[in-house]
């Protein structure tokens, strides 16, 4: 399932909209995609054969690309190699990144199943073994709760481990170790001791990997205290945030998805970090805010699409640090639009969207005309069927639905 | 010092100078000789796929005397903490140490503060041997300022930092595997150091430990695996919750030895064999055979699942202090009244830190907030009112 996107070099031009953001639904949906969940409303349909027509007043039904560039429009297709920067897949601007810091500080290592002769699961630390040595890019057997706590324990001499979890659903394993002594260390030895940990790996419903490869655990770790949590969703914040995660002091556990991983975006050439705190404005509007993170926000910015069509003006956010939230970001988000959506992947119960409703609620209620909405995944464990793991997660049509209730 | 010098040096004196000593004892003379004196250890060492080390261990008057003093500081200070227990002082959990002052000693003596120690929860003496002071313990068993972790750990939670002792963890058996991590990080920086896991032996039976004991072997890490075997897990017996009690051979491929853990100096030859070994072929189990007097923490009166007597039998044969006080009085190198006036100080001292603990204010409720995250790239968390976004490059 790694091959997920297949890059086209040469960008088609969807030039005019400033806004045509998401473009990468060729793959994300399977051709024979049947939207069942259709609720009446006109939305986009996916041909079998990728294209997707768009009800666009005054423009040709055009070629999908995979590029998944945010917010840059990009206008001429050939001249690749006169624009600044350089291109490449998600999971090589998380390799670029974990690269760049092991040069920068002989204190970082990797240690991770098949992370060194291997080249990683996901290709994300791909030649690092063969570059750094076997004593900086760690094979650990299956133990992941022992190599976990090894992890914390050499960041607490100083070292700077990046520990990755094959799937993030393995890291349950390690939950002592990262609730425990992870988050709590800092605190319990009054500030002795500093774990500095980057802690990462792909998360998320795939492609029917079945229940168990499926998890989402961002909900579960969002109250442990004294750590951060981020989670990355284009090649550019990718590897801005695990360079951040990795120069933070606090131990840092980075969320990837196991279908971003070949999103295709341009990405400068120059040294960038992310801030872990602060969320991403994708695409500023006037009428309603959808916040959102990971996968979701190419759903949302399909639906974007549509809703532009029937008039609506979303504003999107992806709010990237999922602990703590940026609510300077998202409290004038909701100042000035009133109205907030929130997408997200986790099961509805105890996710982040709950967590989020009550922190909105909590600090910005003046400002809402209409409550919250939440669309969550459904709080199933994910069936291997492909029809039935469609409907667990949230797609376009619902979320176009939702703002239409939330606009009324 | 003279006198004991004289004591010491004259094999054996005669009552004269004794009752000479005695008579003018004025201050208890810590003996600075170190001529060596060869002891034999208790029992010999049992070892599993390593050879023995020898059971003669030379030592001397000074190394002596500083370990009955220091074994005797810690029997008081746990003696005390389980008065201010009982007073309400402490509370929620302590887990007392007395009868096993000999391996944190003994450890401690074969190693320098460049080699790390990791405990579990029955820690305060390993934290003293390490450098930790009397009024550190006490004011963070009472949830003082003045604590070494600022009165937000409590007594599972000691640390110091500046002398590697990495504390003081309150769940069974997730400290060995962040001991084997000590060790990779003293493998990766060269240091030429080894690390210290103990665990006990109901904490052998953590899967956790085998998973960290097969990467300590395959990488060939510093680690010394160091099983306090007191052969009860809270109240259940040894052999009741493990199939092999002998904790120093599980480790199967990894050797291991056996270890009278009441006496110090079994324990101090012991662990210069395991660093040793340590460093040039990976990592070692070390079994201590060791026991405690109270129960498993302050809420267990420890008779239920083991009789009065057994308690007293160990007490009486086994003692780690009475052992030192033993050698000591039968190698002249202090008299009774000696070791009872290092007595008399010690308890002094544990008294005036614990007086001294009770002044030390409660942190202040801003301590609530500092701490859960260090500061450092944009890390701090604002409110709704965040003013600016920072991202700067450090």
């Amino acid at each position: 399932m790694a091959a997920i996107f297949q890059g086209v070099g040469a960008a088609e031009a969807l030039s005019s909209s400033p806004f045509n953001s998401f473009d990468s639904n060729k793959s994300i949906f399977s051709p024979r995609r049947s939207f069942s969940v259709r609720k009446g409303a006109s939305f986009a349909v996916v041909r079998s054969d990728g294209t997707v027509n768009l009800n666009l007043k005054g423009r040709r039904a055009q070629q999908l690309i995979s590029n998944a560039v945010a917010t840059k429009a990009d206008s001429a297709a050939a001249s690749s190699s006169s624009k600044p920067g350089h291109e490449l897949l998600l999971f090589e601007a998380l390799q670029e990144g974990l690269e760049e810091e092991m040069d920068r500080d002989p204190h970082v290592c990797v240690m991770g199943e098949d992370v060194g002769h291997y080249g990683g699961s996901y290709k994300v630390t791909k030649g690092l073994a063969k570059k750094f040595g076997d004593l900086r890019v760690l094979d650990t057997p299956i133990a992941e709760n022992s190599f976990t706590g090894m992890g914390i324990g050499a960041a607490m001499t100083g070292l700077r481990p990046v520990i990755e979890g094959m799937n993030m659903g393995f890291l349950l394993l390690a939950f002592n170790q990262i609730s425990n002594n992870c988050g709590m260390l800092h605190y319990t030895s009054g500030g002795q001791f500093t774990i500095p940990i980057v802690i990462r790996g792909p998360g998320g419903v795939g492609r029917q990997l079945g229940a168990e490869h499926s998890q989402r655990l961002e909900s579960y770790f969002q109250s442990i205290p004294g750590i951060q949590m981020v989670a990355c969703s284009t090649p550019y914040n990718a590897k801005g945030l695990m360079k951040a995660a990795i120069r933070s002091e606090n131990p840092v556990i980075l969320f990837e998805h196991v279908l971003l991983y070949n999103l295709k975006e341009r990405i400068p050439d120059e040294d960038y970090i992310c801030n872990l705190e602060e969320a991403e404005m994708v695409r500023p509007g006037e009428h309603v805010t959808i916040l959102t993170y990971s996968r979701m926000r190419y759903h949302v910015m399909q639906a974007a699409k549509t809703l532009v069509n029937k008039g609506y003006d979303p504003e999107v956010i992806d709010i990237r640090s999922l602990k703590p939230f940026d609510l300077y970001t998202i409290g004038n988000s909701v100042k000035k639009t009133h109205r907030v959506l929130i997408v997200e992947e986790c099961m509805r119960t105890g996710g982040i969207g709950a967590s989020l409703t009550a922190a909105i609620t909590e600090n910005f209620n003046d400002y809402l005309d209409a409550p919250i909405m939440c669309l969550s995944s459904q709080d199933v464990p994910t069936p291997y069927a492909g029809t039935l793991e469609e409907v667990t997660v949230v797609q376009p049509p619902q979320i176009v639905t939702a703002v239409e209730q939330l606009c009324q | 010092m003279a006198l004991s010098q004289l004591l010491s040096s004259s094999s054996r004196s005669g009552n004269r100078l004794k009752s000479l000593s005695s008579a003018i004892s004025l201050r208890h003379p810590i003996s600075t000789d170190t001529t060596p004196i060869t002891v034999e250890t208790s029992v010999p060492f049992t070892s599993h796929q390593c050879e023995v080390p020898s059971r003669t261990v030379q030592t001397n008057a000074k190394e002596l005397l500083t370990f009955f003093r220091d074994m005797a500081l810690m029997r008081r200070m746990e003696i005390a903490a389980d008065s201010l227990y009982k007073a309400k002082l402490i509370r929620g959990f302590c887990h007392l140490y007395d009868g096993q002052e000999a391996v944190a000693v003994g450890m401690e003596a074969a190693i320098t503060k460049k080699d790390s120690i990791i405990t579990a929860y029955r820690d305060h003496c390993t934290f003293i041997a390490r450098g930790g002071t009397l009024l550190e313990v006490f004011a963070e068993l009472m949830g003082r300022q003045a604590g070494c972790s600022r009165g937000k750990g409590g007594s599972m939670h000691f640390y110091k930092k500046d002398s590697n002792f990495y504390g003081g963890h309150g769940i069974v058996g997730a400290q060995v595997p962040l001991g084997c991590g000590l060790a990779f990080a003293q493998k990766y920086c060269k240091d030429e150091a080894v690390t210290f896991a103990l665990y006990g032996d109901g904490a052998a039976n953590q899967g956790q430990l085998f998973e960290a004991l097969n990467i300590s072997a395959l990488w060939d890490l510093p680690a010394i695996l160091v099983c306090e075997n007191n052969h009860y897990g809270m109240g259940t017996a040894e052999w009741r919750a493990a199939k092999s009690p002998a904790y120093y051979k599980r480790g199967d491929y990894v050797p291991g030895l056996k270890v009278d853990g009441m006496d110090v100096l079994a324990v101090k030859q012991a662990c210069t064999f395991a660093k040793e070994h340590a460093l040039k072929n990976g990592p070692i189990i070390l079994e201590m055979d060791t026991y405690r007097y109270h129960g498993h923490s302050m809420s267990d009166p420890g008779s239920t699942y083991r009789t009065r007597d057994e308690i007293t039998g160990v007490r009486q044969e086994r003692d780690p202090v009475e052992r030192i006080r033993k050698l000591i009085l039968s190698h002249d190198l202090a008299t009774e009244k000696e070791l009872k006036d290092t007595e008399k100080e010690v308890r002094k001292e544990v008294d005036d830190a614990i007086a001294q603990a009770k002044e030390n204010p409660v942190p202040d409720s801003s301590e609530l907030f500092t701490n859960v995250y260090a500061k450092g790239l944009g890390v701090e968390s604002f409110g709704a009112d965040r003013k600016e976004v920072r991202a700067t490059l450090p």
